[in-house]
């Protein structure tokens, strides 16, 4: 038994150190440099400061933005230092009145739309984080924007398709809107149609 | 289940048996220390390991020595994951400033990465320093794997060879799966990761202003963005079938899975070591067909369960479709718009059987018998595929049980691969497949009736159930994944749930390696008119058999309470 402390300890430090040292750094080093955008957390800047990452999505409540996913996180919706899922199993009856409240919170906003509401805008994702909504959830918003931004359906709508993603090479995943993208896209829009208005 | 699933499900097969069969005999070629290239590169800083840890290449180790320096090397692995949680706070690398960790969480923190468990008590992102992930958590993602690597290929030779009174150098076996295998493949996968999004930094996390923020706004004004060394982490979590997540919200997280891609490499790399390494074992046993009918069992029983669970996901919940809503795109909750139904499904088949755990979609809002496919794959024992190394060895025990009931029925000695199976080997297979169900019913068990069980329940009725059942059903048979409502971070569940994993992985160790020393000392018998052949499809399908029966008729009655009665719920309330 004495015989193994030796090599157990220390084969235990070195191999600890390669992969726990060296390993990490090395890939710290390599992603720096050849991918410090992503390696970083995708940010996206805007007039030089910091507006939110890619694929990190956000809260929006306001009529003339384009609303993601419901989100579960701890203290505030997607919270990004506490990610997580609701865990509401599929009978709990919580779960069928969050989906209750969150369907009438999308129909006071918009009293004349008709469509089915798209399962995912009233679902809370896995990691209260999603970026995304699915291009069905974003045409039935399309309207609402139009009205609250005086905007043309058309235009809102390009905006959308602009924004979609399909599957990644057309085979994995499934067809998304990155909705801070869109919305970004969306003031920009609005922000140039402002500004040649006489 | 919709053609896309059909087609994912198929190339997942197709690209995962082509990538096993090369890495199958590369490791082959390294565990018995071929001249190959990567051997002859590596071979200066393996023989200066060895050098300073005073470890002489050629010396054999009996199974007892074996075991006890795995046991040792183990144990100083989870004394170190113990040791940095608890000192975090005055070590370097922690700019959030997280607090140390309390003693329970740590215990059961510190097991379970060192018992390639990665059941995690603990949210990532609000508990764990940059130091504590990288140089604790991501070293037993290496550690703990080669670990189960060096043990099947310990019981490898306990089949292959004759006579022998030893089953290899447990060092030499550590150090090679350390280097030559896991480290090359997740340096090269983590970089790839990044490449999609994954991040790699060691900086603090960021407070960005969000878009919508303003005095009129009732959206939160500002936005945490984590950061972390996760990408270098990631790429062995998945590899090393651990599955501890960098984030609470592990690969659902956009920055461990940010798109499709990484979502189906991910996949991939989860099964990657455990099918090339039954192909390892037809190479060492010196009969690859051997190997073939392993992995064939296994893909059988996977391609089953992952057709029942992505047909139930991409069916939606009948509950919330009544109320009007568009359910086509089947049950969202807790599931990704990247990933969506079919591929969260695939998923969480895919992470159950392999003992791996990392989740992708939240398990407990899978539909009732969507979980229960999660659940029953963990009881099969984790043999299909399984965990690196320790699914292999788990399914080649779960071998001999089926030749001794074959034997059992026409009334012969059986025999598996040249080997006559005794009484002491039977024994020991018992004890392997038996010790699982008994931590996992028993745990089960206390914590129904315990007060302190009962108060972690999330969900209302069977579903509250389930949750502990899954609880401990994961903890014993090393998984790590969860029906995460459960609230298990509590002295109770802490160290119920990590005596459940370190007897779960070590008794089955251990038991294992007294296998493959007893059959490494017993002669070879040349096969003969009446032996019977163990690779054609009568023993893939007793085989497959075996595993279903041992684990149907261990749980049934458990499963009986959870996760079917609350399908005929279901089925009742609409």
């Amino acid at each position: 038994m004495t015989a193994l402390i030796r090599p157990a300890v220390s084969l235990f430090l070195l191999l600890s150190v390669l992969t726990g040292i060296l390993y990490p750094l090395a890939v710290t080093g390599i992603a720096q440099t050849l991918f410090p955008v992503t390696a970083s957390g995708s940010l996206i800047v805007r007039d030089g400061r910091p507006v939110g990452s890619a694929l990190i999505g956000q809260s929006f409540t306001d009529p003339k933005y384009f609303w993601g996913r419901p989100s579960a996180t701890a203290g505030q919706p997607y919270n990004g230092a506490a990610s997580g899922g609701s865990n509401l199993g599929p009978l709990n009856p919580a779960l069928v009145e969050a989906v209750k409240e969150r369907i009438a919170a999308l129909k006071a906003a918009d009293p004349d739309n008709q469509r089915p509401i798209p399962g995912d805008l009233v679902t809370a994702s896995g990691s209260g984080l999603d970026p995304h909504i699915s291009p069905a959830a974003a045409a039935y918003q399309v309207g609402r924007i139009a009205r609250a931004r005086r905007m043309e359906v058309e235009r809102v709508a390009i905006l959308v398709a602009r924004n979609t993603e399909g599957r990644q090479f057309g085979l994995f995943g499934e067809p998304r809107v990155n909705v801070l993208a869109l919305n970004l896209a969306l003031d920009a829009e609005d922000g140039l149609a402002d500004s040649m208005r006489p | 289940m919709m053609p896309h699933a059909w087609t994912i499900l198929g190339f997942y097969l197709l690209v995962l048996l082509l990538a096993a069969k090369p890495l199958g005999s590369y490791i082959a070629n390294v565990m018995e220390g071929r001249p190959i290239l990567a051997l002859r590169l590596g071979g200066g800083l393996e023989a200066g390991l060895y050098r300073l840890c005073g470890v002489k290449r050629d010396e054999e180790m009996g199974w007892l020595r074996y075991a006890l320096a795995i046991l040792l090397f183990n144990l100083l692995g989870a004394l170190a994951v113990y040791a940095l949680q608890r000192l975090q706070v005055w070590l370097p690398l922690n700019p959030q400033q997280l607090a140390n960790v309390s003693p329970d969480s740590a215990f059961n923190t510190a097991i379970s990465f060192a018992t390639n468990t990665n059941w995690q008590g603990y949210a990532g992102e609000s508990t764990m320093g940059h130091l504590t992930q990288m140089l604790g958590l991501a070293v037993q993602n290496f550690l703990s794997a080669a670990t189960g690597i060096a043990v099947a290929v310990a019981l490898m030779r306990g089949f292959a060879r004759h006579s022998a009174s030893t089953i290899g150098n447990a060092w030499v076996d550590l150090t090679r799966v350390t280097l030559y295998l896991l480290l090359p493949i997740a340096l090269v996968y983590a970089v790839f990761l990044v490449s999609q999004g994954t991040i790699q930094t060691l900086d603090g996390y960021q407070e960005v202003t969000t878009l919508e923020s303003g005095p009129a706004s009732v959206a939160p004004q500002t936005q945490t963005l984590p950061t972390g060394p996760v990408a270098s982490q990631e790429a062995i979590k998945m590899l090393g079938t651990n599955g501890g997540g960098f984030f609470n919200a592990n690969s659902a997280h956009p920055y461990e899975n940010p798109t499709p891609l990484t979502n189906i490499i991910q996949m991939l790399s989860i099964f990657l070591i455990p099918a090339a390494l039954c192909l390892t074992f037809g190479r060492i046993v010196g009969d690859v067909r051997q190997g073939w009918a392993v992995l064939a069992a296994m893909t059988v029983l996977f391609v089953v369960m992952a057709v029942v669970a992505m047909s139930v996901e991409q069916q939606s919940n009948p509950l919330l479709t009544s109320l009007g809503i568009d359910g086509s795109a089947g049950n969202l909750e807790g599931k990704e718009t990247r990933f969506g139904s079919a591929e969260s499904a695939l998923f969480a088949t895919i992470t159950t059987l392999a003992s791996c755990g990392a989740v992708n979609a939240m398990h407990d809002s899978f539909m009732p018998l969507g979980g229960f496919v999660t659940l029953w794959n963990m009881m099969l024992g984790e043999v299909v595929f399984g965990g690196v190394g320790s699914g292999l060895y788990g399914m080649l025990v779960f071998a001999v049980m089926a030749v001794f009931l074959a034997g059992l029925m026409i009334g012969r000695t059986p025999e598996y691969l040249g080997k006559k199976i005794e009484a002491h080997d039977i024994k020991m297979v018992s004890l392997t497949i038996l010790v699982t169900p008994l931590l996992v019913l028993t745990g089960t068990a206390l914590a129904v009736t315990l007060p302190a069980g009962v108060a972690g329940v999330a969900n209302p009725g069977a579903h509250g159930f389930s949750e502990i059942l899954y609880a401990f059903t994961s903890a014993a048979n090393n998984n790590g994944s969860a029906f995460a409502g459960l609230s298990a971070n509590t002295p109770f569940y802490n160290i119920l749930l990590g005596i459940a994993m370190w007897f779960g992985r070590f008794i089955v160790i251990v038991s294992v390696l007294a296998l493959a020393g007893n059959l490494a000392a017993k002669k070879r018998i040349a096969a003969n008119a009446g032996t019977m052949p163990t690779h054609g499809p009568l023993f893939v399908m007793l085989l497959i058999g075996t595993v279903v029966l041992v684990g149907a008729l261990n749980y049934v009655p458990a499963l009986a309470l959870g996760p079917v009665v609350e399908q005929l719920m279901l089925q009742s309330a609409h």
